[in-house]
């Protein structure tokens, strides 16, 4: 994974630490498009991001702590639309309101032409971007290799660092 | 200018955001030959810089770019 020549591709780092549907997307969205554009792409699923390599998975999002969240409806007419609800957190504390929130925001992406997290996750599978599972959250959280995507690999700290060491972009998100 | 230019396969990224037109663009431009022309049509406001950046990235060529009835228009030679 190291890098020793000179006009290799440029090189995108990118660790996923977080796993509900707004913080899902980044990283896959920059990942497809990184090696669209010729990049060689490696991204390091930890802590709560490593469940979106899991082969049945479906993030939520939830308004709840996350006061910058707009609330509005996907259908309806265009004003209505428009309408950021300002729904008390109480409510959205109810169980089932992340549920709501959720298929909102799916509805409101599909409708803009943004494609489903399963279909980017996939664009960046045919791009052979590098999908490394950490290891440690793994063994940390319960899961067994085989509840992940076959496409991953799977590795530590010291496997992403020495990817990221020649990096031209490296995030965090 | 857009006259004559004459596509050999055009793409038409219509109805998509961001990441497609770019990641369909770059599908796209792969199946046809070097020196062969890719036209793109696209509503994403943020595709002309998008396509812009892709192109300097990849070194294909943006021989062309406009706006037409309300949709952007891009025309890109395949370099290598």
């Amino acid at each position: 994974m190291a890098r020793s020549n000179p006009e290799a591709p440029k090189r995108l780092a990118i660790i996923a630490s977080k796993g509900t549907l707004d913080f899902a997307y980044p990283p896959f969205i920059l990942g497809s498009t990184a090696a669209a554009m010729g990049w060689e792409v490696g991204i390091f699923f930890t802590f709560y991001g490593l469940p979106l390599l899991l082969r049945d998975y479906d993030p939520k999002v939830s308004p709840l702590g996350n006061p910058a969240m707009p609330l509005k409806m996907p259908f309806g007419p265009p004003a209505l639309r428009q309408i950021s609800w300002p729904i008390p957190a109480l409510l959205e504390a109810l169980p089932g309101f992340s549920l709501l929130a959720t298929s909102l925001m799916e509805q409101t992406f599909e409708q803009k032409g943004v494609p489903s997290l399963r279909e980017l996750r996939q664009l960046c599978i045919d791009a052979d971007v590098n999908l490394i599972a950490c290891q440690m959250t793994m063994d940390v959280f319960g899961f067994k290799k085989e509840d992940f995507i076959p496409e991953c690999t799977v590795g530590g700290a010291a496997t992403f660092l020495e990817f990221a060491a020649d990096a031209d972009v490296s995030l965090f998100i | 200018m857009a006259d004559v230019l004459q596509p050999d396969r055009v793409l038409d990224c219509s109805g998509l955001l961001c990441p497609l037109p770019v990641i369909r663009t770059s599908k796209a431009i792969k199946e046809i030959l070097p020196g062969q022309m890719l036209k793109v049509i696209a509503t994403d406001p943020g595709a002309p810089a998008d396509m812009e950046a892709w192109a300097r990235q990849t070194g294909n060529e943006l021989v062309d770019s406009h706006e037409e009835d309300g949709k952007y228009v891009f025309y890109f030679r395949r370099v290598r």
